[in-house]
């Protein structure tokens, strides 16, 4: 009883926040709202007892990823769309229905679907036990991950490095 | 709870997104749209670790922790690919993004 009420009320908090990242007119609005999601994920996250992947979402999601977007939409303020001139009138409607076909046959297959739960206790992961197992088995992705993140960065950077046209010889 | 409550949310969150990305014409917003979309994803790998048969080899969750790097990575050059568009055409509107046609 105690669980399914906290399961509604992170799956409200997280969904509530998707649309009004859907329907609010500010661009900041939608990031804080965003924010919001991401939170509310993070406890679903430590509800199912993954407290290592709650806790990374907060620290990327929350901490670096809603933050970027609110810089981003500052930087790129004033670029002369209307505020009532967000919403794409011409696709408007294809991409609902399609956003809803999709949601309502996702829904509908999970309902018929005979997937094998087990219906033990949340699993205790410690932390130690996840450093082992990236420094182990999964040393391999680890590292390409490293070597994605120095190349994102560097590529992100360049790319939004100001060109310097009077400096080109 | 059972893993269905948990799966639905995710696909609901996944549809949001996808709506998100199909409708707004922010650059910025339809970013904020494959995110959610992502993080749906994310939702599903770590409902299937908790439910699954094997939790104890944590699969799901390494599988969402290296998504969820793979995720930042992608925001990053994504908003700084908008700031460079605006930088060059004074607008982050993707209907204005016409010059980019092959």
């Amino acid at each position: 009883m105690i669980d399914a009420l906290v399961f509604l009320i992170f799956a409200s908090l997280t969904l509530a926040g998707a649309v009004a990242a859907a329907l609010l007119r500010n661009l900041v609005h939608c990031a804080l709202s965003l924010a919001v999601t991401f939170a509310g994920l993070a406890l679903l996250y430590l509800s199912l007892g993954a407290q290592f992947v709650g806790f990374t979402q907060v620290l990327v999601y929350i901490g670096a990823v809603a933050i970027l977007v609110v810089f981003a939409i500052l930087l790129t303020r004033g670029s002369g769309a209307l505020p009532g001139n967000l919403i794409s009138t011409s696709a408007w409607r294809i991409g609902w229905v399609a956003a809803v076909a999709v949601g309502y046959v996702l829904v509908a297959a999970l309902q018929h679907a005979p997937f094998a739960q087990s219906t033990d206790g949340a699993p205790s992961v410690s932390v130690k036990q996840i450093g082992q197992a990236l420094m182990g088995p999964y040393v391999l992705p680890l590292e390409i991950v490293a070597v994605l993140l120095t190349v994102a960065l560097i590529g992100a950077v360049i790319v939004a490095m100001p060109e310097r046209q009077g400096e080109k010889q | 709870m059972n893993m269905t409550a948990y799966l639905v949310v995710a696909a609901l969150l996944f549809a949001l997104g996808l709506g998100i990305a199909l409708t707004r014409r922010n650059a910025i917003l339809v970013l904020i749209g494959i995110e959610l979309m992502l993080n749906a994803a994310n939702l599903n790998l770590i409902a299937f670790w908790r439910f699954g048969a094997h939790p104890e080899l944590m699969t799901g969750m390494l599988f969402a922790l290296f998504s969820i790097a793979v995720a930042a990575a992608e925001a990053s050059v994504g908003l700084g690919l908008v700031i460079a568009w605006f930088r060059h055409a004074r607008t982050s509107d993707l209907d204005a993004m016409t010059r980019m046609k092959g």
